[in-house]
């Protein structure tokens, strides 16, 4: 094993910010009433989730009661579509696309079951989504518009805007999964035109296990839980208050440095493809442009992803791959597959996700392993072709 | 996820590449997941001399290649027809269970290697 450790799997989850754990230490300690309760210690803490509600809703441009605590994306993308789908007095129709993360996409396989009607927009091969194609799909059955804003695997950026001007204009619930993008670029709920937004704390340095679901005012989805009313019935169960303390300081550290490390990001980031795409026979996948500020996926040709994980693990490098071997299932990526790769292709995918603490170092360091790992790897493959 | 023996046989593979002069080759893949693997033998009077390996695949697939190519230099074509990839998989100290059944595929490349062998050399002993 190396000595030096390079993180670059951002997109999987985010180190916790020491100032968000200073936030949230209170609400472990002293802190530790319940904000529904009528006492002083109840309503200290009652204040303090407020105060995080309010600070929540600052960074996207809602109003505060516009903001739900959840246990993360699955949780939220969950409220969101089966409580809009619950609302509808019979079967109707939803719109989303292939690429879309799991907690939406199995949501959707779910909703047809029950006898919802279900269309899976295709994307190009950088990733993108025509939003003509979406206004195309629409039929007078069609309640909800589900499209992520930013892809978890290749970063391409999606039109939510447009998207969302286009559902706006039929009257239909437009919804997007913004777990990725939620603290790496300007989100602003109205100029997105969005009914209902997803978001997880631990994708921008706060803590696992909560997130929260933006609901414009008058926007009616059924709640999936019954309980003690917490969250205006949306969501009941008492708050997770460190967590929703620990979400609200990330979200407004994140959000205000959002000018400057948009910059910085986008700058390891092309150096990193640049430097990538030197190796031979290296393809990058996803939208070179319109893509994630941190995020990078190439393929190499001839050789596995995983065993390239394992092969950057033993340098210390953490990144992620889209290879089945690594997934735990026996398929390459859905994504992978939707932007046309073929199978082997898709198998040698890697991604590294840039985020908060890396520097040009880091990269120095990944950009002088990465083709002595692959080169390794390909003089192993009887598929030949070495560096 | 993978113990250490598993680790070090993907770290140093052993008898990698293509063998010059190979009596035999075997291939085998997996059609789930796209692994393959090529095995290259020397034989001498009935006993594997020399091996060699070439594979694409995960950490699993590349070290039970690797183990394998060790178990069986200097057995009997006799022996080596017997190791499967069960057997593959017990000397590495285990695999973890998904990989069990698509990356460890290495015996399926020995015993085609043998085949190949046979219908080369003992073609009127094995009919």
């Amino acid at each position: 094993m190396s000595d030096r450790q390079v993180y670059m799997d951002h997109g999987a989850t985010t180190p916790v910010r020491e100032e968000v754990l200073e936030a949230m230490l209170p609400f472990l300690r002293e802190q530790y009433g319940n904000p529904s309760s009528v006492h002083a210690k109840g309503r200290a803490v009652r204040s303090a989730v407020e105060n995080a509600r309010e600070k929540t809703a600052l960074a996207l441009g809602a109003n505060t009661e516009e903001i739900y605590f959840t246990s993360g994306g699955t949780e939220s993308n969950n409220i969101a579509l089966r409580g809009a789908a619950k609302k509808q007095k019979k079967p109707g129709h939803i719109i989303t696309s292939v690429v879309e993360h799991h907690a939406v996409l199995d949501v959707c396989r779910d909703l047809e079951k029950e006898g919802h009607r279900v269309t899976y927009l295709p994307v190009d091969s950088s990733g993108l989504l025509d939003p003509a194609a979406v206004e195309k799909a629409i039929t007078p059955e069609t309640f909800i518009i589900s499209i992520m804003a930013a892809n978890n695997e290749i970063g391409t950026l999606q039109p939510v805007g447009e998207i969302g001007a286009i559902a706006a204009g039929h009257n239909i619930l437009f919804h997007t999964d913004a777990v990725q993008v939620t603290g790496q670029l300007p989100v602003d709920v109205k100029k997105l035109q969005v009914d209902l937004l997803s978001l997880s704390a631990h994708k921008f340095n706060g803590p696992k296990g909560v997130g929260a679901l933006y609901r414009r005012k008058g926007v009616k989805i059924d709640p999936l839980y019954r309980g003690g009313g917490q969250e205006r019935k949306l969501r009941p169960g008492t708050e997770n208050v460190p967590g929703i303390i620990g979400l609200s300081r990330a979200l407004e550290l994140s959000v205000e440095e959002i000018p400057r490390k948009t910059k910085t990001l986008q700058s390891l980031r092309d150096r990193l493809i640049r430097g990538l795409l030197k190796i031979d026979d290296v393809v990058l996948n996803g939208h070179p442009e319109k893509r994630l500020p941190g995020n990078v996926n190439v393929s190499f040709k001839y050789i596995e992803g995983e065993s390239i994980l394992l092969g950057l693990d033993m340098q210390g490098i953490a990144a992620s791959s889209g290879s089945a071997c690594s997934s735990g299932s026996l398929d390459p990526s859905h994504v992978l597959s939707a932007i046309g790769l073929d199978h082997h292709t898709a198998h040698g995918s890697i991604r590294f996700t840039m985020g908060w603490g890396n520097s040009e170092a880091d990269l120095d360091y990944v950009l002088d392993k990465v083709p002595g790992v692959v080169e390794k790897l390909r003089l192993i493959s009887p598929m030949g072709k070495s560096v | 996820m993978y113990n250490e023996k598993v680790v070090d046989h993907f770290n140093n593979p052993r008898n990698v590449g293509e063998l010059a002069d190979a009596d035999a080759v075997g291939e085998t893949g997996s059609f789930k997941c796209g692994d393959t693997m090529t095995l290259y033998l020397k034989v001498k009077d009935g006993i594997i001399e020399d091996v060699s390996f070439q594979t694409y695949g995960c950490g699993a697939a590349i070290a039970s290649s690797s183990m394998l190519t060790e178990m069986v230099k200097g057995k009997t074509l006799e022996q080596a027809l017997k190791i499967s990839n069960q057997d593959v998989a017990d000397e590495l100290g285990g695999l973890p269970p998904l990989k069990l059944h698509c990356s460890n595929l290495a015996a399926d490349a020995l015993h085609n290697a043998i085949a190949d062998y046979r219908s080369k050399y003992e073609a009127g002993k094995t009919g």
